[in-house]
């Protein structure tokens, strides 16, 4: 598998009136092409935001440093705004949290569609207009000659999901990012809009980046996945090792989150506490306040990302196979 | 992202959100100049606002010390006009917008408690009003009344008074709906000591900045009449009807026309920029 | 969409009455008989006078009266000048065209102004030119006009001499009225180029003056709307698309940043009206603002009476239309 996307020791900081905000600290991010990766994390996490950096997204407040961003190996930091508006929408699409808001409520929503298709490539407008009919019965749209001429507040949250969806693969992009695709969607249709998204991304060989909090998500869907915390990388590996053997306390603590996984169990385990905010970073592991093995090194150090049998975790005391802490002692010496 | 916000007396919020408004303080400083100058006209003017002096008709400015910006027409010192018209200016805004004020909010205070068919009426009879341009509508209650300053003091405040009805009627419309004046009146107070005490209290926010605009209207619109020569009459120094004096000459002596209307320009910028303040630190949401 | 719209016509007949009503109180409540006012003879004789007053129903009861004066509305009469004794009707028709003129030309100036600027200003936010925008919008917007006015007029025609102080045109020409709009009379029906560069000359600062405070209004209002907009989850999806920074600005921000604008437009054409009040008079514009005036100051009550309810009904024909463009440029409102 080529490398699609390659991001390397991504940051971006925010000014806000309390003091500059890390969002993101040294992300790595890479995507081949044909491959499912799952970014997975809590709301604040950075998941995000890194995707928006990477996109060019940001609002102007944003900060963005890096080492790298390359697409297919050109690199987007130094190409130019319209080289750059070229891969994006192209072989680049996005799919957002709120289908609804996202799509203009001015515009129905087969002129919104078309467009991806002009700006890219103009055709003539009757190719224009079958290829948006065909995009919409492709993202299972039923009677798509009727809704094209509708506007998006005729239309469900999940119809409309789909028409980001066709108007994302509008231009057959070769890297598809989803950013909570199915958050902000009634229960009885996420799975409906997941399916699409992964069925379209197997029948089309494209790269897939979905962001979710959903652990429920990444197991059905990831082949890869990024758990993030706070704006750091806290561990990464291949999906099935990553549920069989957890090398991060917090990873764990997800998963023993989910239902399933839970049975005959009384209550729902849950993590204490919340991610940490703008003021209340803790100067050692970004985890630490909330981890079940946290020693006084945890609160001194921050951990480096750092692999450890074939996953990458940023702990000083990564999970063995049995879920225990190695080297670990309660007084916090190895 | 979340940051801890932390929490001060509301009170003390609102100066400080005021305070950080640029324009707002200069509104602010220059308002309080005007009343200063308004209240000591007679111990800073450097002369009488009527005294004519003979031998300098149409003295340009800025060339003798006891004429600083010029004299007009008849003599007189424009500098001491100017400061007699500050006080005229703020006597019009401050009656115009107590009048306005007090009628407006205790027609839509009547309007939403009484409903039914007092509301109907009330409200349509506002919306009679609005139809006409302000300017027009000031003028045809100047005709009906006769040219003068009191009677154009009235006809701005009746061009006027459409915004307080509503104001005051959608503000206590609301408050009525909260629970504790259910619970006010289902404890048996009276519907006229409800509405004085319990209600308007709490709709006081968006009148006083209302009232804040409002005397900048009422300065622009006064001015405008006497400009039309149905405002104040001369010798009056108010600042329209200065310029209206102003009229014959100022094609020679551009000072007759130049100060009175910078004077005009700045007090209506400042009330403005006072009550765009003031909104803006009552409610942040509505930052427009 | 349409029920709105049918509420809103309905909910326009007592409007009408109301204003009427007040027209018919201006004419009974104003000091002086408008016998004496019509005849221009004091100390009439009280025969005479009787005479009058009969001919003119003054002495019938005040209910009566106002049922005849609605009567004579409901057939498009107006009732007569009590100065010129033309038809109110006739004379506003005479003086609506250049009013109606200048009023156009004041609203373009301040769009073709105002609209940029207020989107230049929201997307530069916070730059000198936004802060710059900010300070002339808070200065417009408090401008007394009939001074403004004086001042360009102090500048540009006595100082500079490079425009005429007042009028529509040269008294060289005389050009037939045939729209009445003197910018199309003059270049379609006169042989004579020099009449319409001279209607140009003479509308340009009016058309500044009368247009200085909706530019102020409609570029303040354009830069809150486009700063509320920009930062709207489909502007986001719009640049994810791929789009040049003017598309994403223009065909998706400020489509939906005009809705409110609009509304805004709506409410300043009362403003504007009022403004050629001013206006008129500074510039000795013929139009209506200027005939209401003179009304005013001769005592023709009938023409205040009439041209007032003109006026108003004119202002509740805007706002009815304002309400159906609002319809038209928001598709929310479609079911």
């Amino acid at each position: 598998m080529s490398s699609l996307l390659d991001v390397r020791d991504l940051s971006v900081a925010f000014d806000t009136a309390a003091g500059r905000f890390n969002a993101v600290q040294s992300v790595d991010l890479t995507v081949a092409s044909g491959e499912v990766l799952c970014v997975v994390g809590e709301s604040g996490s950075g998941k995000s935001v890194s995707v928006l950096a990477v996109m060019g997204l940001l609002p102007p407040t944003g900060r963005v440093t890096s080492q790298e961003i390359r697409f297919r190996g050109e690199d987007l930091r130094t190409a130019t705004p319209r080289a750059r508006r070229r891969l994006i929408g192209r072989d680049v699409a996005m799919v957002f949290q709120e289908p609804t808001s996202s799509l203009n409520p001015c515009y129905t929503i087969g002129w919104q569609i078309g467009e991806a298709l002009r700006v890219h490539g103009a055709t003539a407008p009757s190719q224009v207009r079958r290829r948006v009919l065909d995009l919409l019965g492709q993202v299972g749209v039923p009677a798509p000659e009727q809704r094209m001429r509708s506007f998006p507040h005729q239309l469900s949250g999940g119809l409309n999901q789909r028409v980001m969806i066709a108007m994302a693969i509008a231009c057959d992009p070769a890297l598809l990012i989803a950013d909570e695709p199915t958050t902000a969607l009634d229960v009885t249709v996420q799975q409906g809009v997941l399916d699409l998204l992964v069925g379209l991304q197997r029948d089309r060989g494209m790269g897939l980046v979905l962001i979710t909090h959903d652990m429920g998500v990444v197991a059905q869907t990831a082949q890869r996945v990024q758990v993030m915390y706070a704006g750091q990388v806290m561990e990464e590996q291949p999906a099935d090792p990553l549920f069989a053997h957890p090398r991060h306390p917090y990873t764990a603590a997800l998963l023993d989150a989910l239902p399933e996984r839970a049975e005959g169990k009384l209550r729902l385990p849950t993590i204490p506490g919340m991610v940490p905010g703008i003021d209340d970073r803790p100067g050692g592991c970004l985890f630490a306040p909330r981890c079940r093995f946290t020693t006084p090194k945890c609160t001194a150090d921050r951990p480096a990302l750092r692999p450890v049998n074939g996953a990458k975790v940023r702990c000083h005391y990564p999970l063995d196979d049995a879920g225990q802490p190695t080297g670990w002692t309660l007084g916090g010496s190895t | 992202m979340s940051g801890t916000i932390a929490r001060r007396p509301p009170r003390f919020m609102l100066a400080r959100r005021l305070l950080e408004n640029r324009g707002a303080i200069a509104g602010l400083v220059v308002m309080v100049v005007l009343i200063l100058l308004a209240i000591a006209a007679p111990l800073v003017a450097p002369h009488g606002p009527a005294e004519q002096f003979r031998d300098s008709f149409l003295a340009p400015p800025f060339e003798q010390a006891t004429f600083p910006l010029g004299t007009d027409s008849l003599g007189r010192d424009i500098l001491t006009r100017l400061i007699y018209g500050a006080r005229l200016s703020l006597v019009i805004g401050a009656v115009v917008v107590a009048l306005s004020l007090s009628v407006g909010t205790l027609l839509g205070l009547a309007a939403a408690f009484a409903g039914g068919i007092t509301d109907v009426v009330i409200m349509r009879l506002m919306d009679v009003l609005l139809v006409f341009p302000s300017l027009l509508l000031a003028i045809v209650v100047v005709a009906i009344l006769g040219p003068g300053l009191t009677n154009a003091m009235l006809a701005v405040a009746v061009v006027l008074l459409p915004a307080y009805v509503r104001l005051a009627r959608a503000a206590a419309l609301g408050e009525l709906a909260r629970e504790y004046v259910i619970a006010t009146r289902s404890a048996g107070a009276g519907v006229g000591r409800l509405m004085l005490l319990v209600v308007l209290p709490n709709c006081l926010a968006p009148l006083i900045v209302q009232a804040t605009l409002g005397f900048s209207s009422a300065i622009l619109d006064a001015a405008a009449l006497g400009f039309l020569g149905l405002g104040a009459q001369p010798p009056t120094p108010e600042w329209g009807t200065m310029l209206a004096d102003a009229l014959q000459f100022y094609q020679r002596a551009w000072w007759l026309l130049a100060f009175p209307g910078i004077s005009i320009l700045v007090t209506v910028m400042a009330f403005n920029l006072l009550g765009d303040g003031l909104r803006d630190a009552l409610d942040p949401k509505l930052r427009r | 969409m349409i029920r709105h719209f049918a509420r809103r016509l309905a909910l326009i007949v007592p409007t009408l009455v109301g204003v009427t009503l007040l027209g018919f109180i201006l004419v009974h409540a104003v000091p002086g008989d408008p016998v004496e006012v019509r005849t221009g003879e004091r100390g009439i004789s009280p025969e005479r006078l009787a005479y009058f007053r009969h001919e003119l129903g003054l002495d019938q009861p005040l209910w009566k009266q106002f049922a005849d004066y609605e009567w004579q509305l409901l057939h498009g009469n107006l009732g007569r000048s009590l100065v010129t004794q033309e038809s109110v009707w006739t004379e506003f028709t005479t003086f609506f065209p250049a009013t109606l003129e200048l009023g156009i030309c004041a609203l373009t100036f301040a769009l073709v102004i105002g609209l940029p600027l207020g989107v230049i200003a929201a997307v530069r936010r916070g730059s000198a030119l936004d802060y710059g925008l900010i300070g002339i919008s808070v200065t417009g917007a408090s401008m007394p006009i009939f001074w403004w006015g004086l001042m360009v007029i102090l500048v540009f025609s006595v100082a500079l001499g490079w425009t005429p102080v007042s009028g529509r045109i040269d008294e060289l020409y005389y050009i037939e009225p045939h729209t009445g709009f003197l910018l199309i009379d003059s270049l379609f029906f006169s042989d004579d180029k020099g009449a319409f560069i001279s209607t140009v000359r003479h509308l340009i600062l009016p058309t500044i003056v009368l247009g200085t405070i909706p530019l102020a209004t409609i570029a303040r209002m354009t830069r809150s709307a486009m700063l509320e907009v920009l930062g709207e989850d489909y502007v986001r999806t719009a640049r994810a698309k791929g789009l040049a920074p003017s598309r994403v600005v223009v065909v998706h921000a400020l489509r939906n940043a005009l809705i409110p604008v609009v509304t805004v437009l709506g409410l300043q054409v009362g403003a504007l009206l009022g403004g050629a009040i001013l206006t008129e008079t500074v510039f000795s514009w013929p139009g209506v603002g200027h005939w209401l005036v003179e009304s005013v100051q001769r005592r023709d009550y009938n023409v205040l009476q009439g041209g007032t309810l003109l006026i108003a009904i004119l202002v509740m024909l805007v706002n009815l239309g304002v309400d159906v463009l609002y319809g038209v440029l928001n598709p929310r409102l479609r079911r």
